[in-house]
Order: structure tokens, then C-alpha cells, then sequence
């Protein structure tokens, strides 16, 4: 699930007010706050296909040695010394100037979120936590990171942990990615015997170690505060924030939960430098990303793109193209299961990044891109993504144990079109009082896509209580509402 | 208020067969509260293996002093391993004792993750995720291949207690669609033919090929690389000025 449950991208303009700024560049003379429908600054104006010799995760595919060695060839590990003996500061301006905006979803600058790290110590140590807890369903570009270059993780876990002063490093991996974790722990060890972890690690007279804790199924822990109480071993239940876990996180100390991706870029940034990221995608939107293109396309597939690569473009280039041809596409969930879906009309020019998708009435999550053709049952497959939500609850706030039941029995109806009209209000309205009003944002992401279809298919829809009530006379629902 | 009062009113008058509302009861794949069984009970004991024993300690050692807990879910993992894939209480008791913390604390994260399965379990635990991804490439007729293949229903046990099976949520391999996983092994890029070869190489316990079975090695798009084509770059590729 990662981040994109997060809210900071439909819901907290008062949180980009604060962003907006800091990330921006060129003249500021006026404060200005960004929301994604406002005018876009000067720069770029949207993403092309990337050089091979641009992309940050070459051994995506795995078609070469994963292991250090191998690692190593490809540039990995190549003065790590150096950029760790920098030191924090120059480590976090690295990641300021790249403009890196958090991968897990929610978008978050990451240069920023290190910086909050860096308060006077009180005695308490730092740690590092990285989410690999990913469930979103439409994502998996962690584990091919974990399984193909899990060294660019393990670096990266250095590198953030050196820029945030941590003592350690906990990965928390989903249960069910076993070889994925025994990949990435041989990784550790090798990193260990070679010297580039443990107590001095690469020579630099930092000490730093990472440990891999295995997950046991749940969507929730990819929540940062549910993954925090699951390493501690409770039960994944988000906590209220604030505190945010910056001040009390891991074991009650100042903690950074950062995505896989998030964390094994920093590596290459601090290389190649934040301006070089900085030259990908459009301005506050920038860098590369891994997307995952799955659903209905010729060839399914994760790649390494720039930002602000038009969607059209994307699938056309690297997946073959919608299954029978683009006009057979009928719609697209463009970042994970809890983004909202958009229609063809949208999926035809929208480019894929924050802003973008934020002024589509979408969001860009994780990059995960659901294709859906024509013959796909639309309500059907949002339904089941509402079976998701359900089963994934965590069952502490009320709106969203209860409401998501209830969001999924009515639209499970509405399947068969044996519900009324007036119910899809109803849907919407239950949908609108369970976002915003949980703990964590597994709520929201459970509401939007709900509104997603209502706003787009709500015809659709009519079509089906119309065609069932033709049949099998009006619904129970019709005849008590 | 007085208006949907009204309604509800009018809606009952109406249709006097209306039931009256309640929530769901709590719905799960597994009950959540233990039945002593035969298999299952306080009484018979669980002890970890010598090997597991060395295994427990590194396990407790990467948890700060005063945060054991923290070993709470590798732990209960590493019991439910040596027990053929189920966790029975007497290893739940086990883990409380050696974590030093009330029993209840173990079955309530027992309880909530979905790992933990808690009642005996077949040789090979067949999980098909059926979400929108998976759905939209054909999970049903794969579900329904290894139902009829095994003769097992969903959540069950098949007769000769060799499978079971699970319709799980996402697995986190959405582009290779549909997948199953076997104990802890992903086949991906399934067609019914390949699923039917799965079940019957697993009948003869013989191990399939795991990983994806439509001829390509991971997630790269299917007849032909659109990207990463060229050889990597080597070390120092690129290298920003402040690091030369």
C-alpha cells in the first residue's frame, strides 16, 4: 500500500502550501501556492523515452548478476566513501535539488522529509525504515528491485541513513515475498563480509547496519505508522498523528519510513548529482520512474520511464498497445487500486505524474496502471478492489470497518444492477464520509475509486439497474427507497 | 432527520418484509477465536529444534534490548514452518514464553495477520490472488482449474490432504498476471494448461517450474526488450563534479 494512502495529495492544501515553495524554483518573489489544477511552471512540459544510459535500474529485467559482484560492474557501490564522508547536509541538499518526490505514493519531497531528522539529538538514536511492504494491487516494482538489484537498496539504506543519522536500517518486507527477502539477504551479507555495512562501514567511520523483518500479510502495515507497531510486534494498526514517527517512531525513537524505490534511487542521485534528476519530468514532477503496466495490454510489463511521459506513449511504446487497439480501451486506474480510475477521453492526452493526474481527478500513486478494455465488466472490477478494501481493514476506525462493508454490498448489487438510482448518491455519500474521517488513509483509498466509476460510469451504471428491473421487475432496493 | 425518519417510516409501511438492519457480522477467511481439537489443543507441546533454537536467537538479536517483541512475527513464522505450515496455540504459548509477554499478546497478532494459518493445513497451500489485476487477465478460470484439478474447495482441504486452497488478495505481482503462489514459490503468466501441469507435477510431489510460463525471465515486456537493451554503465558513469 505503501504511501498512497497518504493524503498529501488531494487533501492537505494547507501541507503543499508549505511545499510548494521549498521545491520550487526560478523567481519567487511571491509566495506562491501550488495545487495541481494551477498553471504549470515554466520548464519542461512533458517527458520523453528515456536513454538506456539514463535509467537508474539497469538490472531491472534480470539479465545480470544480482549479487555484489555483479553490482559492483554496473556501478554500484562506486565511492559510497566519498558521498557518506560528505556528510548529512550535503546528502540532503543532494535530494533537495532532485526535486524526488516520495515513490510509495503520496508524493512526499523526500529531501524534506529527511531534513526533519536533523533537531538537535536528545539522546535518542535514529532509525531508517524501509517500506517493501507492497500490496497496492497493480503494484510490484519493489520486488523487482529486491530480487534483481537488491544492492541499490542496500546502498541506498546507507546513504539515507547516513543523511538522517540513523544507527540502523529496518526493511520491512511483505510475508509472501520470500525469495525476494533470501535475495536481498544475501545482499546484507555480502555487503557485511565485503565491509560496506557493520561498524565501519565503507572505511568511513560510520556504523550502520540493516536488517530484513518479514511481514506475515497485511495490506494495512504498508501504512507507515501500522508498519512501525508491526516491527515492534503488534498488530498493524495505524496510530493517530501526531506525533508523526519524525519524533516517536520505531521503538519510541525519530524514525524515517521511506519507499524501496525512494531509497534505492538516492544511490545514483547522489552520483550523478540532483540536477541531473532534476532534468527528468516536468518541474516539481521530476525524476524517473518504475511503472507497471498490467490489465489488458498486448505485453504486460514493469519500466523504467521519465516522469511526465504521456500515458498513451507509455503503453504503446512498452506494453504493445491496448488489447485490440487504443479505441478499445475503455478505462484506466493510472496508480494503484486506490486511485481513482479516469476514462479513455482523459487516458488519451493525460501525462503520468502528480500534477497531472491531480487536475485529471486522479492521483499518480504508485504508477501502477490497470488497463481495462472494452470488455471488461468495469463495475465488477471496481467492486472486487472494494472486496479488497474490505477484506484489508484493520477494523479500528469505525467509518471505514463498517462503511466499506456496507460500500461493498451495495455495489456488489449494482453488479447485477439490482439496486436503485437513488443508491448511487447513497454509494457516494457513504464513500464521501468514510474519506478524510479514519486514522490512516486506507479509507480514502477505499473511497475513490467508488467515486472514480460514479463520476465516470455512472450511466453505465443506470444502464444496469434499467436492464434488471426490465427483466426482473424493480429491485427490492427500488421499491423501499 | 425527521424527514428520513419519515421515509424509514413510509419504507416499512410499505414493504413490511424489509429486514431490519444490522452490521455484517465479523466476516474472515478463518475463525478468529480456538477450538480445541484433536490436532490443536494446550497439551500437546511444541518445542523448537535445535536448529531453529540458533535461528531464534539471531532472530532476537536484531531487536534493540527492551524490544524483543519486535521478533513476535518472525517468530511465530519460523514455528509455523517447523509445523508443517500451520500454527497450532501450543506454539503461540511457546512464543509468549520465550518473548516473555502475556499470552494474549501473541493471538491477538496471530489473529490479525493473515499468514498465520490456524488450523492444519495440506503439504502444498495453493494461494490464487483473484484481484482486479490478476481478474482481468483470468484468475477465475484458474481458480476454477485447481478447484476441479484438486478437488478441493476454496478455504478447504482436498480429501487426500495434500492441497489446500486460498483466494488471496493481491500478491504483488500484478504484471505477471494471473499467478498462484505454492507455499512460497510465485507461477506466474499462468494459462489453464500450465495450471494443470502444476497440479499434476505437485500430485507426484515433484516440484514445477516456478516463475513465469509464458517464456520470458521476469517482468520484461513479451517478445522483445523496449528498454535497458544496451549494456549497463559501468562505474563512475556520469559522475557529478563534487565526486571526481
Amino acid at each position: 500500500m505503501a504511501g498512497v494512502l497518504a493524503r498529501v495529495i488531494q487533501r492537505t492544501k494547507p501541507q503543499l502550501g508549505i511545499v510548494g515553495p521549498l521545491v520550487a524554483k526560478g523567481n519567487s518573489n511571491v509566495p506562491v501556492r501550488y495545487q495541481g489544477t494551477q498553471k504549470q511552471p515554466e520548464g519542461k512540459q512533458r517527458g520523453s523515452p528515456l536513454n538506456d544510459s539514463d535509467r537508474i535500474f539497469t538490472n531491472l529485467y534480470g539479465r545480470h548478476d544480482w549479487r555484489l559482484k555483479g553490482a559492483m560492474s554496473r556501478g554500484d557501490w562506486y565511492k559510497t566513501k566519498e558521498i557518506l564522508l560528505k556528510g548529512s547536509d550535503w546528502i540532503v541538499n543532494e535530494m533537495k535539488t532532485s526535486g524526488l518526490r516520495g515513490r510509495g505514493g503520496a508524493g512526499f519531497p523526500t529531501g524534506m522529509k529527511w531534513s526533519f531528522m536533523k533537531k538537535p539529538s536528545d539522546g535518542r538514536p535514529h532509525y531508517l525504515v524501509v517500506n517493501a511492504d507492497e500490496g497496492e494491487p497493480g503494484t510490484c516494482k519493489d520486488r523487482e528491485i529486491m530480487r534483481h538489484d537488491p544492492h541499490k537498496l542496500v546502498e541506498g539504506c546507507l546513504i539515507a541513513g547516513r543523511a538522517i543519522n540513523a544507527i540502523a536500517a529496518y526493511i520491512y518486507i511483505r510475508g509472501e515475498f520470500y525469495n525476494e527477502a533470501s535475495n536481498l539477504q544475501v545482499a546484507i551479507a555480502e555487503a557485511y563480509q565485503a565491509g560496506l555495512l557493520g561498524k565501519d562501514a565503507c572505511g568511513s567511520g560510520y556504523a550502520f547496519d540493516v536488517y530484513v523483518h518479514r511481514g506475515a500479510g497485511a495490506y494495512i502495515c504498508g501504512e507507515e505508522t501500522a508498519l512501525i507497531e508491526s516491527i515492534e510486534g503488534k498488530q498493524g494498526k495505524p496510530r493517530l498523528k501526531p506525533p508523526f514517527p519524525a519524533d516517536i517512531g520505531l521503538f519510541g525513537c525519530p524514525t524515517t519510513v521511506n519507499n524501496v524505490e525512494t531509497i534505492s534511487v538516492a544511490p545514483t542521485i547522489c552520483r550523478r548529482g540532483g540536477a541531473w534528476f532534476a532534468s527528468f519530468g516536468r518541474v516539481r514532477n521530476q525524476g524517473t520512474k518504475l511503472y507497471n503496466i498490467s490489465g489488458h495490454v498486448n505485453t504486460p510489463c514493469t519500466v523504467e520511464e521519465e516522469m511526465s511521459i504521456p500515458l498513451k506513449e507509455l503503453i504503446e511504446r512498452h506494453a504493445g498497445g491496448v488489447i485490440g487497439g487504443w479505441d478499445n480501451l475503455l478505462a484506466i486506474i493510472p496508480g494503484g487500486s486506490s486511485t481513482p480510475l479516469i476514462p479513455k477521453s482523459v487516458c488519451d492526452t493525460v501525462l503520468m505524474d502528480f500534477d497531472a493526474l491531480v487536475a485529471a481527478q486522479s492521483a499518480f500513486g504508485t504508477a501502477a496502471i490497470i488497463v481495462m478494455d472494452k470488455s471488461t465488466d468495469i463495475v465488477k472490477a471496481i467492486a472486487r478492489l472494494i472486496m479488497f478494501y474490505k477484506h484489508e481493514s484493520c477494523g479500528q476506525c469505525t467509518p471505514c470497518r463498517e462503511g466499506v462493508g456496507w460500500m461493498n454490498k451495495i455495489i456488489y448489487r449494482m453488479v447485477d444492477g439490482n439496486a436503485s438510482p437513488k443508491e448511487i448518491d447513497m454509494l457516494w455519500e457513504i464513500s464521501k464520509q468514510i474519506e478524510g474521517h479514519t486514522i490512516c488513509a486506507l479509507g480514502d483509498g477505499a473511497a475513490w475509486p467508488v467515486q472514480g466509476l460514479i463520476r465516470h460510469f455512472r450511466p453505465e451504471l443506470e444502464r444496469r439497474m434499467a436492464q434488471y428491473a426490465a427483466t426482473h421487475g424493480p429491485s427490492k432496493a427500488e421499491r423501499l427507497y | 432527520m425527521l424527514s428520513s425518519l419519515r421515509t424509514g417510516v413510509q419504507g416499512v409501511l410499505r414493504a413490511a418484509s424489509r429486514n431490519i438492519q444490522t452490521s455484517a457480522a465479523l466476516q474472515h477467511d478463518s475463525l478468529f477465536v480456538h477450538r480445541d481439537t484433536p490436532e490443536d489443543n494446550p497439551d500437546i507441546p511444541f518445542e523448537f529444534t535445535e536448529q531453529n533454537k540458533k535461528r531464534v536467537d539471531a532472530i532476537l538479536g536484531i531487536y534493540p534490548e527492551g524490544h524483543k517483541r519486535g521478533a513476535m512475527i518472525p517468530l511465530l513464522d519460523l514455528a509455523q514452518r517447523q509445523n508443517g505450515g500451520w500454527l497450532p496455540i501450543s506454539a503461540m504459548h511457546k512464543v509468549a514464553d520465550l518473548l516473555k509477554l502475556p499470552r494474549m499478546r501473541v493471538y491477538e497478532v496471530a489473529t490479525f495477520y493473515t499468514m498465520f494459518i490456524r488450523r492444519p493445513i495440506g503439504k502444498y497451500h495453493l494461494q490464487v490472488c483473484t484481484t482486479t489485476p490478476c481478474w482481468l487477465r483470468g484468475s477465475d478460470a484458474v481458480l476454477k482449474t485447481l478447484v476441479e484439478g484438486t478437488g478441493c474447495k476454496v478455504g478447504g482441504t482436498s480429501p487426500c490432504g495434500k492441497f489446500s486452497i486460498s483466494e488471496v488478495e493481491c500478491l504483488g505481482a500484478c504484471v505477471n498476471a494471473p499467478m498462484v503462489q505454492v507455499n512460497d514459490d510465485y507461477y506466474e503468466d499462468l494459462s489453464i494448461e500450465d495450471t494443470k501441469e502444476i497440479i499434476e507435477k505437485l500430485k507426484k510431489d515433484e516440484k514445477p517450474k516456478a516463475g513465469p510460463r509464458s517464456g520470458r525471465f521476469a517482468s520484461e515486456p513479451l517478445g522483445g526488450l523496449t528498454s535497458l537493451s544496451d549494456p549497463p554503465t559501468g562505474p563512475g558513469f556520469g559522475i557529478q563534479d563534487a565526486l571526481k
